[in-house]
């Protein structure tokens, strides 16, 4: 059976500056394993600036920021695979990859770093009422059309969620000519950065309804409206608060969950608020010697700096982050 | 001219389709949606029920037994899932000990075999998600889960591999009878038959209307449900009943066959025939409803909601029988629960009647097996293994949660009856079905659907021909700006 000293899952930022900084403390053999087709991960698509300030001391576009990884990666000739999905990994450290070259692959490591990323919450985690039609989005599967295939998902546009990447998205869509007529926010309060809400919102005169959410969805094909309503302090729609949108498109931009199937496969107890894995204060899992980097979006930098630390001692002790 | 056109793909339409084309015949089968399985058979509990509910000498009690007996066959036929798991009615008090014996009582006259009443620690060690104020519970071992697109698909495969031609997204106007048969107006011209098959769900009433003067009516009863990721798939291992109400059989509690967590439905009547929409009030007594007989609905875990119509007749049975007032057409009316569950049994008691009209002879090549699509994920290793070394595209994993290959997207696109939409695709392969809902696999999806049909990212629909998914390209309606003059 092919064998690494360490296989990196995920070829993002955190998985890039993870087996970077692997390989600086001497870890040599390292594989990185990237379902896409180019190393990046999702800021292959996240096109607007904002991004290095803390790492890089320079404002940056996300492909940009993706690129000094890759490029740190590549200049300590880390190898890596892309369009190459990890399945399966056992508790005996095998890594099950698969892709269309290679074929299905069964690898032996002594360590793995699990930086995976997540996945949005859809409608139907947020129990939206409403029929079922097409326009309905989260707002990364909308960036991933306009952004990388071009093309309009709709031209009037309710945002609910104002956390960035609702926000982001509400810019790209009047930029590409689109009309947003409303963010809503369930809570009272964004979620996303106040210079978001400046240069996204303000700026373009967009509405922030806070404390506000969609209580139905028309349109037995294509979206055609959806009404919005008011919420109590515990989230409990308000009747009589409700107001009627025309609209083409829902986006959803409510939140993140992170990529669990294969923590999950592992056998490791899984927390039901989160849906990552349960770990102690010292971050050990369930499975003593498996640690998880649960990653989200809002906090890469912080996480890529912890990562580059833990995956340092990586070749001290196997290792096993989750993201 | 054919001999029998039937109107409405869904699984009592494709499985009368089947069993008639064990017969010499030229068969033809409508349906006013883009693909097979669009209407109630796609949004319901996906049981196999028992058979105890319906009152004896019904045709419904003699459909849902015959039925719910032919499943292990029919299902190794035609390759798709299906799993004896059980089921309980559960009560919680020692009045309602009652209602169970009445149900097992009914059973028994229905022939269904080895129902039985369990005390609540019988019942509590087999489901040991029970909740503590569940009192008794009638088992039914027979009881079973289906994948109702997959039925539905593979009755429509094999009818077609047995020469039977499907004509969607054509809609019947108007039916017209003639010396020879009946004369069908659809969007899409004239079609001219021997004998028609009225399996139109939820319309069953409108179409039986335009050639009888005695009139049926059908109410839709909206039954809205929702979805648990597979991670909760475990809370029960039976179908989990409440005793049965006026309205039906109440909100139930079930594993899938893909391994959720099922809970529905509500009942509602209404009279909009295309009202599939979910209310926030539904859901909330969904919730209510499941919380008291399980320990532990994990609500965060609810990955969809949707709505069925059930096909409710005023009478309340199944009307399928040859209409008095007209000869050659055949009602298959009504067909709400158990209807999946029947299906099997309709389309046999169907095909009896239109042989009987048309003493056709048998159809010598006919096919009695059907090979479903591959399931990369629930191949051993070493068969994944083969299978991309002789077909690459298996090795692309499109869909993250389910993991689903690109080669299984082509062979649903590619197969007779193939895909041509997201939701197409998405019943045949179950990409899309998993936890993200389609997150990161739509825009994927959509450009093999595109590459495949040659056509543009905006001609692909996820259902309806309305049902765009993109409707234009960036900035292609903002006004161009004169940067020099400005």
């Amino acid at each position: 059976m092919r064998q690494h000293d360490l296989i990196v899952v995920g070829g993002g930022p955190a998985g890039l500056a993870a087996a970077v900084a692997a390989r600086e403390n001497g870890i040599e053999d390292i594989l990185i394993v990237e379902r896409d087709q180019k190393l990046g991960g999702i800021l292959n698509q996240c096109i607007h600036n904002g991004f290095g300030l803390h790492t890089f001391q320079e404002e940056l576009t996300g492909p940009e920021y993706a690129q000094r990884f890759i490029d740190q990666a590549e200049k300590l000739h880390i190898p890596y695979v892309v369009d190459t999905m990890v399945i399966d990994i056992s508790a005996g450290k095998v890594v099950t990859i698969v892709n269309k070259e290679m074929g299905l692959q069964e690898i032996e490591a002594k360590a793995i770093i699990l930086c995976m990323g997540c996945r949005e919450r859809p409608r139907g985690a947020l129990n939206i009422p409403g029929y079922r039609p097409a326009g309905i989005y989260t707002a990364g599967t909308a960036q991933r059309l306009v952004n990388i295939d071009g093309v309009l998902p709709g031209r009037e546009i309710v945002i609910l969620g104002s956390g960035d990447i609702g926000l982001i998205m509400a810019r790209r869509m009047m930029l590409e000519g689109a009309k947003v007529k409303v963010v809503a926010e369930l809570m009272p309060y964004s979620g996303g950065l106040r210079r978001n809400i400046v240069q996204c919102l303000d700026d373009y005169g967009c509405p922030l309804k806070l404390s506000h959410t969609v209580v139905d969805v028309h349109g037995k094909e294509r979206v055609e409206g959806i009404t919005l309503a008011q919420v109590d302090e515990k989230g409990r729609a308000i009747r009589g608060t409700e107001e009627e949108y025309t609209c083409d498109t829902l986006l959803l931009s409510c939140g993140l969950l992170p990529e669990n199937e294969l923590s999950r496969g592992m056998g490791l107890e899984m927390s039901s608020a989160t849906n990552g894995p349960i770990v102690d204060e010292s971050l050990e899992t369930s499975i003593p010697e498996f640690t998880p980097a649960e990653m989200c979006c809002m906090y890469m930098t912080s996480w890529i700096m912890f990562l580059r630390k833990r995956s340092a001692r990586a070749h001290r002790r196997p290792i096993i982050f989750m993201g | 001219m054919y001999d029998v056109i039937i109107i409405g793909a869904g699984v009592c339409g494709c499985a009368a389709a089947r069993e008639l084309s064990r017969y010499a015949l030229r068969i033809c089968v409508l349906d006013k949606c883009t693909d097979v399985c669009e209407g109630t058979s796609k949004a319901n509990s996906a049981i196999i029920h028992a058979g105890f509910d319906a009152r004896p000498g019904t045709m419904m009690a003699r459909m849902n037994v015959r039925g719910n007996r032919m499943m292990d066959e029919i299902s190794s036929q035609l390759d798709f899932p299906f799993l004896r798991t059980g089921s309980m009615v559960v009560c919680r008090n020692a009045d309602e000990v009652k209602g169970l014996e009445e149900l097992l009582e009914r059973g028994k006259e229905n022939g269904v075999p080895d129902l039985k009443i369990l005390s609540h620690d019988e019942a509590a060690q087999m489901e040991p998600g029970l909740a503590d104020s569940v009192y008794a519970a009638l088992y039914a071992p027979t009881g079973g889960i289906v994948c109702p697109f997959q039925m539905t698909i593979a009755y429509a495969e094999n009818a077609v591999q047995n020469g039977v031609e499907f004509r969607l997204a054509t809609e019947v106007l108007s039916v017209h009878r003639d010396e020879t048969g009946y004369r069908l107006i659809t969007n899409h011209g004239e079609l001219k038959t021997r004998c028609v098959v009225n399996a139109a769900g939820v319309y069953a009433d409108t179409i039986h209307n335009m050639v009888s003067s005695r009139k049926m009516h059908i109410t839709p009863r909206r039954g809205e449900y929702f979805l648990l990721d597979k991670a909760a798939g475990k809370l029960v291992a039976h179908t989990i009943f409440q005793l049965p109400t006026a309205m039906g059989k109440g909100v139930l509690i079930t594993p899938t066959v893909h391994g959720n967590l099922l809970v529905g439905p509500t009942a509602v009547d209404q009279e909009d025939k295309e009202g599939t929409y979910t209310t926030a009030d539904g859901l909330h007594y969904l919730e209510e409803k499941a919380k008291a007989v399980v320990k532990d609905l994990p609500m965060k875990q609810v990955i969809t909601s949707f709505a069925g119509l059930r096909a409710h007749e005023d009478g309340g049975e199944f009307i399928i029988r040859e209409v008095m007032d007209a000869r050659g057409f055949v009602d298959v009316a009504g067909i709400e629960s158990p209807g999946l569950s029947s299906a099997p049994a309709i389309a046999e008691y169907v095909r009896d009647i239109i042989v009987s009209i048309l003493n056709p002879v048998k159809n010598e090549k006919f096919m009695e097996t059907r090979k479903g699509l591959t399931s990369f994920a629930s191949l051993p290793r070493d068969k994944q293994k083969e299978l991309i070394e002789k077909e690459p595209s298996y090795g692309r994993v499109i869909c993250r949660c389910e993991t689903v290959t690109e080669g299984e997207i082509l062979e649903a696109i590619r197969r007779p009856l193939g895909a041509t939409t997201l939701d197409g695709i998405k019943r045949r392969t179950r990409a899309g079905m998993g936890r993200c809902q389609a997150g990161f696999c739509t825009p994927k999806v959509m450009e093999i659907l595109a590459r495949e049909q040659k056509v543009p990212l905006s001609g692909i629909c996820k259902n309806g021909q309305h049902s765009k998914l993109i409707v234009g390209i960036n900035k292609d309606q903002l006004q161009e700006t004169n940067h020099e003059t400005a």
